[in-house]
């Protein structure tokens, strides 16, 4: 049932609507694709039994016409996600052992509308890194890595944190996944590979029951592989939380609707400070293409200014690991997960973290620790939110002049694992177009829009006013259907 | 001033106190689980209390205007915009790794409450501010040889940090604080004040100087619970300052406990470690804004305080203003005096509740509101004196009845026929036949021995079973004994 | 700003990271870059710019004081790696 794998969201809810398969074809088709791209690393924990539980009770939903928006379609689901009586790990060992009580808000959302769990998959560890090489549970392997498992030529990264997530959309072993993204843990690994991905505004998907990395920048998106799923995972997983105080009040758009392929009159920020040092040519040159695609369907370039963004990385890298230093500190073996005993309770806890806690968690943990002590709260924490404000303002400005924000998603293309992973800083760097909207809390897609000469996938990224993933959306569209990205990777299930 | 006589001279205490008051409401600060006193051990612990992961904080309305009426009460300045911060630090029963409270912005400022003394003289101390925090769960270190054993019922409920300034300078002014700030809290019904329970706690800040000099090293002596520890331990901790520095050491600014077994201060091991809060604002919540109108509604509603509830007992019913002290100090009794003394004297009903009532409770150990004499059958006592039904003195043995049985004052006099006697009649036979028995003491009376005129009265009491109305008795003896 | 291995003790300890002393000297390194990596920050003028508390422009909400939560003390308990007698279990603190 390989071809069942092949489709779209939209494709899938079409065909079990007209009854050309049940959802319990479709999940045992991705049930079997789970198991396939078992060499990716990329699950961490497969659920089947409950995904056919799911299924038959959708096929039953289905049947007696009550139907939800997603009904029937298999997704997967980042390990960051509490999920109620299933293990959930945030690819940490200190977490080793935990199984949640209670059911994370967004992922709630999703099964309240029909969506079947494969399993949760694999991700940096707590979210921390931006290559899927920071999990306890290993490296997650791209989909497009030259060759074929057990012969991969070079092992590629696909991005992170929400690697896992990435790889099994890419792989076609899940319709869609959840992914979470902080500073650009959805847009890069989806550019990375070749699909679409959204960071939705700050405030739309709830945080209830996702781990926290760091509260100020964390939201929840979908990752799936076109736009239009995008649009329908996203209305499923977002909307107004009482449990959370930063959840926005406020109705959620249906997004497919506003997929009307017009984007006539619309104005495209290009941001002039986005041309950075050392940036690819075929990343420039793809940028450009994407702009002229955009004008040739109605829509006006504007060049805009965007004069902060140089130091939005060194902001984002005090504020995260500040939030991040002070949210793990619930870690501590005594009410869940991990325990490392001590002879003491400073022991019993200093134990625990230095053997729970991998080496990037640990360096963000200590510079978070660092920022925020005495004597040093005001020359890096309180900058940093200063900064944050001028970032803000930046793009206020900018949406003045323009509609919508156009920019390459990474400033590079992926890279083996073991690359660049011995200076934290030049990791980094990877993040320097996502991390800018985390701070200011805007909506930021990426969309699949070439290969580059090494035959990985490349993204562009789409940044919108606070709450308009709507034009997000027009636009991503506009780009998809010129970009016209019909690559695969090299291993499917 | 009062000064503490050392070795070399004179010392100066300086004592600036932080009360934490737990706030009445029925729900946690920041999560829905319920605040009752004395429950099963982590039966009311939600998974945001237990800082589970993903869990997150929802602030409680209703703490909030707690926390703003507490703050109306200190007349205090309300802060239309405060913010949460998190406190970082480690501990076993603080499972979140810190605790939301409020660092620079609280939501209450400077304030003030006025220390009545118990020589009737007040003094009015300054309130820094008051802020709104989670409390930590509860650390059994009994149960077991080598462990302890974490609780988190309390984890998570609302407490207020109030933090004066440090302008106390006497172990009694110390209590008189802690006992007037908790009246306020209890007339404002935002705190219940029980200190046993821990519901009230005092974080005591000491430190000793030369008159006239600047502020010494303070220590802080942590969680003292009544306010009779307060006063010892700021005694003791003034005592060993003032030795220290007169042997010529220097104190370490340090928190300290008070031993309750001991009555001594000791530095606290656990604590000990350098302090690096990391205070920053919570990002799972934002800043809190009030509105304008919302807090002039409250403090529109506020209940009479004890200082103008005072005042205004002094100025309507001439109380003194001890007396006037004594009735606020809790607003039960406040409301007890008002119920006796409305439409009757007030200065009677005044004696009668400070002193025969508060003396009967004092010696049962009864809150006034378990006393087995209500305030309307002490009015209705103090009716029969006035309608000279019964004489003071019989009301006495009628107020023991009554506070023995509970029963209504004019029920005893009926049944015990104390019935003051008002017919002149009898107390003309009874005075004619005193003076009969007593002839030689008539002569002697009248031959200028006034002194003789107590003894008459007493007989004719006697004779009467002291029902007769005295006046009378006083009126008729003096124009018989005339002749 | 250059951080050494006294210093990266010291901040290990209060995040309660047992780091060994042979691992203490990389990551002075690794702290010390990624510091003077976020530095650059000095050069933006935030004279009169106000810290960012909140991305989104909304108001706190408060929810209304009823108990809706707790009671479920084995839930709580399920996960922990030490409980007796409904509590949680730590070695002995001394105070
Ligand atoms: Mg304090
Ligand atoms: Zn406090």
């Amino acid at each position: 049932m390989a071809e069942l794998t092949r489709l779209t969201m939209a494709q899938a809810l079409d065909g079990l609507s007209k009854k050309d398969f049940t959802a319990v074809e479709l999940t045992e088709a991705h049930v079997g694709a789970m198991e396939a791209v078992r060499p990716l690393n990329a699950y961490i924990t497969e659920t089947p039994d409950q995904a056919l539980e799911m299924a038959r009770a959708s096929d039953a939903r289905r049947a007696k016409g009550e139907a939800g928006p997603m009904d029937g379609l298999p997704i997967a689901v980042k390990d960051l996600f509490c999920t109620k009586g299933v293990a959930t790990t945030a690819a940490s060992r200190i977490l080793e052992g935990f199984v949640p009580p209670y059911e994370s808000t967004v992922t709630a959302n999703l099964w309240r509308d029909g969506a079947v769990m494969l399993g949760k998959v694999n991700l940096d560890e707590f979210a921390m890194g931006s290559a899927n090489i920071t999990s306890h549970h290993g490296e997650v392997v791209s989909p497009w890595s030259p060759g074929a498992p057990g012969s991969w030529s070079r092992r590629i990264v696909p991005g992170g944190s929400s690697g896992g997530s990435a790889a099994v959309v890419a792989a076609r072993a899940a319709l869609g996944a959840t992914g979470t993204d902080t500073g650009g843990s959805i847009r890069q690994p989806a550019g990375y590979t070749g699909i679409v991905g959204i960071k939705p505004t700050y405030g739309r998907c709830s945080r209830w029951g996702v781990v926290a990395y760091a509260s100020s920048l964390d939201q929840a998106g979908p990752m799936t592989r076109t736009v239009e799923d995008a649009a329908i995972m996203l209305r499923s997983m977002c909307g107004f939380d009482p449990k959370d105080s930063t959840s926005v009040d406020m109705a959620v758009p249906d997004f497919r609707a506003a997929l009307t392929g017009d984007i006539r009159g619309l104005r495209v920020g290009i941001p002039r400070e986005y041309r950075v040092d050392g940036m690819p040519a075929e990343i420039e040159a793809l940028w450009s293409r994407g702009v002229e695609w955009l004008k040739a369907a109605g829509a006006e370039p504007v060049e805009i200014s965007l004069p902060h963004t140089k130091y939005a990385l060194a902001a984002y890298y005090i504020v995260a690991p500040a939030e991040a230093s002070s949210n793990l500190a619930r870690y501590d073996g005594v009410r869940f997960g991990r325990r490392v005993e001590g002879g003491s309770l400073n022991e019993l806890y200093e134990n625990t973290r230095g053997e729970g806690f991998g080496k990037e968690v640990q360096r963000r943990i200590l510079i978070g620790t660092y920022v925020l002590s005495a004597g040093y709260y005001d020359a890096y924490y309180l900058k940093a939110q200063k900064v944050r404000t001028r970032i803000k303002q930046d793009f206020d400005e900018a949406f003045r002049s323009c509609d919508v924000i156009l920019t390459p998603t990474a400033p590079s293309t992926p890279f083996a694992i073991g690359d660049n992973s011995d200076d934290p800083v030049q990791m980094y760097l990877n993040d320097v177009f996502t991390v800018p909207v985390n701070l200011a809390g805007l909506p930021g897609m990426s969309v699949p829009a070439g290969l580059g000469g090494d035959g990985l996938p490349l993204g562009l990224q789409l940044i919108g006013r606070p709450f308009d993933e709507e034009t997000l959306l027009r636009v991503g569209q506009a780009i998809e259907t010129a970009a016209n990205f019909t690559a695969t990777p090299p291993f499917m299930a | 001033m009062s000064y503490i006589q050392g070795e070399t001279g004179d010392w100066e205490i300086v004592i600036g106190l932080e009360v934490h008051a737990q706030v009445i409401s029925n729900a946690k600060l920041f999560s829905g689980a319920a605040t009752d006193f004395g429950s099963e051990p982590n039966s009311q612990v939600s998974f945001v209390d237990a800082a589970f992961p993903g869990m997150l904080p929802v602030i409680n309305a209703f703490c909030v205007e707690q926390a703003v009426r507490t703050g109306l009460g200190l007349k205090a300045e309300i802060n239309l915009q405060s913010v949460f911060d998190r406190k970082n630090y480690f501990y076993a029963d603080l499972p979140q790794g810190y605790q939301i409270s409020q660092f620079q912005q609280p939501i209450v400022g400077k304030g003030e409450i006025v220390l009545d003394l118990p020589d009737g003289s007040s003094r009015t101390v300054g309130v820094t501010r008051l802020h709104l925090e989670q409390d930590a769960g509860k650390s059994l270190h009994d149960q077991h040889p080598s462990k302890t054993y974490i609780d988190l019922n309390r984890s998570g409920v609302a407490l207020m940090e109030i933090v004066s300034e440090p302008d106390m300078r006497t172990s009694e002014e110390a209590g008189a604080y802690v006992r007037k700030l908790r009246s306020i809290l209890r007339y404002l019904g935002t705190c219940d004040g029980n200190m046993e329970e821990g519901s009230m706690r005092c974080d005591v800040n000491v430190s000793v100087r030369r008159p006239g000099e600047p502020f010494g090293t303070r220590c802080e002596i942590k969680n003292v619970n009544s306010i009779r520890f307060v006063m010892q331990a700021i005694e003791y901790e003034a005592r060993r300052q003032i030795e220290i520095l007169e042997e010529g050491g220097k104190i370490d600014q340090e928190t300290r406990l008070w031993d309750t077994t001991k009555f001594v201060t000791r530095s606290m091991r656990s604590k000990e470690e350098a302090h690096d809060y990391r205070y920053f604002p919570d990002p799972d919540l934002l800043p809190l804004e009030l509105e304008p109108e919302w807090v002039e509604d409250i403090k529109r509603t506020l209940p009479e305080l004890p200082d103008d509830k005072k005042a205004r007992f002094i100025q309507d019913f001439k109380l003194s203003p001890y007396d006037a002290g004594v009735l606020v100090a809790e607003k039960a009794r406040a409301d007890y005096f008002e119920t006796v003394a409305k439409g009757r004297d007030p200065k009677m009903a005044a004696n009668w509740v400070t002193g025969d009532l508060f003396g009967a409770l004092n010696k049962s150990g009864k809150d006034i509101e378990e006393s087995p004499v209500t305030a309307e059958n002490l009015g209705g006592l103090i009716d029969l004196i006035a309608d000279n039904t019964i004489s003071g003195r019989i009301a006495k043995e009628v107020f023991e009845a009554m506070f023995e049985t509970g029963e209504k004052a004019a029920d005893i006099v009926e049944k015990k026929g104390l019935r003051q006697v008002t017919d002149t009649g009898a107390i003309e036979s009874s005075i004619d036949a005193v003076m009969a028995a007593n002839a030689d003491k008539v002569a002697e009376f009248r031959s200028g021995k006034d002194k003789l005129f107590g003894f008459f009265v007493g007989q004719v009491m006697k004779a009467t079973q002291g029902k007769a109305n005295p006046a009378l008795v006083n009126e008729i003896l003096t124009a018989k004994l005339k002749g | 700003m250059s951080l050494d291995k006294a210093t990266v003790a010291k901040i290990a300890h209060l995040a309660r990271i047992k780091v060994p002393d042979d691992e203490l000297e990389d990551l002075a390194g690794d702290l010390s870059r990624i510091l003077s990596f976020v530095e650059q920050l000095n050069e933006v003028d935030t004279k009169d710019v106000a810290p960012m508390t909140s991305v989104a422009a909304q108001k706190l909400r408060r929810r209304k004081d009823e108990v809706t939560d707790g009671g479920y003390r084995d839930a709580v308990l399920s996960n922990g790696p030490e409980t007796a007698e409904g509590f949680y279990v730590v070695p002995k603190v001394v105070e």
